[in-house]
């Protein structure tokens, strides 16, 4: 590109600039990440020497992560949420991209609308509404029935739906671009040949949204992961890992440990992150 | 026959959606609208009324809460777009080809950190004894530990690092698709760098410039943990009074009030915002 107007010295300005910037970005991550490694009781300067305890210790007061009870608790929690509300959402994620990618119906486009308004709901409010709703019912029931039904009341399955509801959001926005994309010859071409509905969603269509189902699922996975105002509100006595964490660090103050949960957090989402820029790669 | 099918699928394809919007969606805001109609007046009796509203405009420390956090929010978006717009238009339009892929990764790494982990590093970097105090020391600028949290100056710089991505990864898929030819163009007519950026990049970026504003807001006007975490305790953020008001005292009436009025108030600003550049939620926001 022609750019005979631009200066050396504004170049230099903007690059540095830029360089700046990045520096402000990756700053917090590694502050957060060093001290993971560091050989004291705070997660400051001085530097104590190179340690894992903070990750492998089984003593107190230096006890690793991976032998504290309450944090791996929070993880398996983390993980078996994440698991359920991305599974949950690619498959509502997926109906929703068939419907507004292939189907035309009255008020399509308002009901478009709709379909990305959780995205512009603060978390928190989702969080409280959902809370309040489920109350309602579950205390209609109990007053007319005399059933107490206890997956209504704050805990693992209403933090699921919670997080669901904005999950399906981001997953049918995501599998739908994939859809989009769809030659509808191919399709056409399998029915001529006498394959039949089934046969064709189920050979032709869905392996091509195989990698968007896939990058679907991790995303969501991840920001259940690390969702918390949302699940502020609807955790019950099954706290995940980010409540958990949260509780430590307002109860106990900083502790090294939580750095080495951030090191832990972080290997683990960079990691997922990767794997699908590689899967989606590797289709296109 | 086919359109009965086509009929019955529709339905079941609509069945996961409709549920999805009405259960999960719509009824619960219908919910938290009529708790915060509801007035207790004994053990168990309830009122419908305004009187959850009155005593919030009766009281100036909750609804100094809401014009601060709106400010704030405010002003954040703006920052973000201001430290965003550079580093997006860098990443689309003058990075080469190879170093673009690596550093718009870059910009997505701190996406997939949690929010709790980012502020948790800022915390390690300024508080008394953290990184920042000690090196100042280190190097002689001051003589003793110097507190760099709990003030307003820390909770916007990391609000505006929390949700700076937001702004940057929707205005660099627009910036994108933009023709350098275009630019060429407008500076070939002899337009000065300036009028080049207002008359053509600027029109050009819209939809996304539009579209990171409202996530940048959104994110902004409900964060929990950067202004509670940062601020400590005199950070008066309005989703810490919801918080109050529901888990600590148990007040649902008034918890449901206020968050009432933050969707109302955060709404009130998205659709402004798409009225007065003339955008859609479906054609910014969906775009992602």
């Amino acid at each position: 590109m022609k750019r005979a107007n631009r200066s050396p010295f504004l170049n230099a300005v903007y690059a540095t600039y830029i360089v700046i910037f990045f520096l402000y970005l990756i700053a917090p991550l590694l502050a957060a990440g060093v001290f993971a490694f560091n050989d004291s009781l705070f997660p400051s300067l001085p530097w104590q020497g190179f340690t894992l305890d903070w990750f492998f210790n089984d003593t107190e007061p230096k006890l690793g992560m991976f032998h504290d009870e309450r944090l791996l608790r929070g993880l398996g929690n983390s993980l078996y949420i994440g698991v359920i509300v991305s599974a949950l959402s690619v498959a509502a994620g997926t109906c929703n991209a068939f419907l507004f990618v292939r189907r035309d119906f009255p008020f399509k486009n308002a009901l478009y609308v709709l379909m990305v308004v959780p995205l512009v709901i603060p978390g928190v409010i989702l969080g409280i509404s959902i809370l309040v709703f489920a109350s309602m019912i579950a205390n209609g029931i109990d007053q007319g029935l005399g059933i107490n039904l206890t997956w209504l009341r704050p805990g693992i399955p209403l933090i699921v739906l919670g997080q669901f509801s904005f999950l399906t959001t981001i997953t049918s926005l995501v599998i739908a671009a994939r859809l989009e994309k769809f030659d509808m010859a191919l399709e056409e071409a399998a029915l001529n040949l006498g394959a039949n509905r089934l046969r064709v969603l189920t050979t032709i269509t869905l392996p091509f949204l195989v990698p968007a189902l896939f990058s679907a699922f991790v995303v969501a996975f991840l920001v259940s992961f690390e969702n918390f105002n949302t699940t502020l509100m609807l955790v019950g006595s099954d706290a995940p890992l980010t409540i958990t964490m949260y509780d430590r660090m307002v109860k106990v103050g900083s502790t090294p440990v939580l750095n080495a949960v951030s090191v832990f957090l972080m290997l683990g989402s960079g990691l997922l992150a990767l794997l699908s820029v590689i899967v989606q790669r590797d289709r296109t | 026959m086919r359109s009965d099918t086509g009929k019955l699928s529709l339905i079941l394809l609509m069945a996961p959606f409709a549920l999805w919007i009405v259960l999960l969606i719509a009824l619960p805001q219908f919910g938290i609208g009529y708790v915060s109609l509801r007035e207790k007046v004994g053990p168990g009796e309830y009122e419908l009324g305004f009187a959850n509203y009155t005593a919030f405009l009766g009281e100036p420390i909750y609804w100094n809460t809401l014009l601060r956090t709106a400010w704030m929010s405010i002003l954040v978006t703006f920052l973000a777009l201001v430290v965003g717009f550079p580093v997006a238009y860098y990443i689309a339009k003058i990075a080469r080809k190879r170093a673009r892929a690596g550093l718009f990764l870059l910009c997505l790494i701190p996406l997939w950190v949690s929010d709790l982990v980012r502020a948790f590093g800022w915390i390690v970097l300024l508080r008394e004894t953290g990184i920042v105090s000690s090196s100042l020391q280190w190097m002689g600028v001051i003589s003793g530990p110097v507190e760099l949290l709990y003030n307003d100056i820390t909770v916007i710089i990391g609000l505006v690092y929390t949700v700076v991505l937001f702004m940057i990864v929707p205005l660099v898929s627009t910036l994108d698709g933009m023709d350098d030819a275009m630019l060429e163009a407008g500076y070939n007519l002899g337009g000065s760098r300036f009028t080049v950026f207002r008359r053509i990049i600027v029109p050009y970026a819209m939809p996304g410039l539009v579209a990171g504003c409202i996530i940048t807001f959104m994110l902004t006007a409900g964060s929990y943990l950067t202004p509670i975490l940062l601020g400590g305790k005199n950070s008066s953020w309005f989703t810490e009074q919801i918080y109050n008001q529901f888990i600590t005292r148990y007040n649902w009436e008034a918890g449901a009030t206020f968050g009432v009025l933050l969707l109302a108030f955060t709404s009130l600003v998205v659709w402004v915002g798409l009225r007065l550049t003339g955008q859609s939620l479906a054609t910014t926001v969906a775009k992602e």
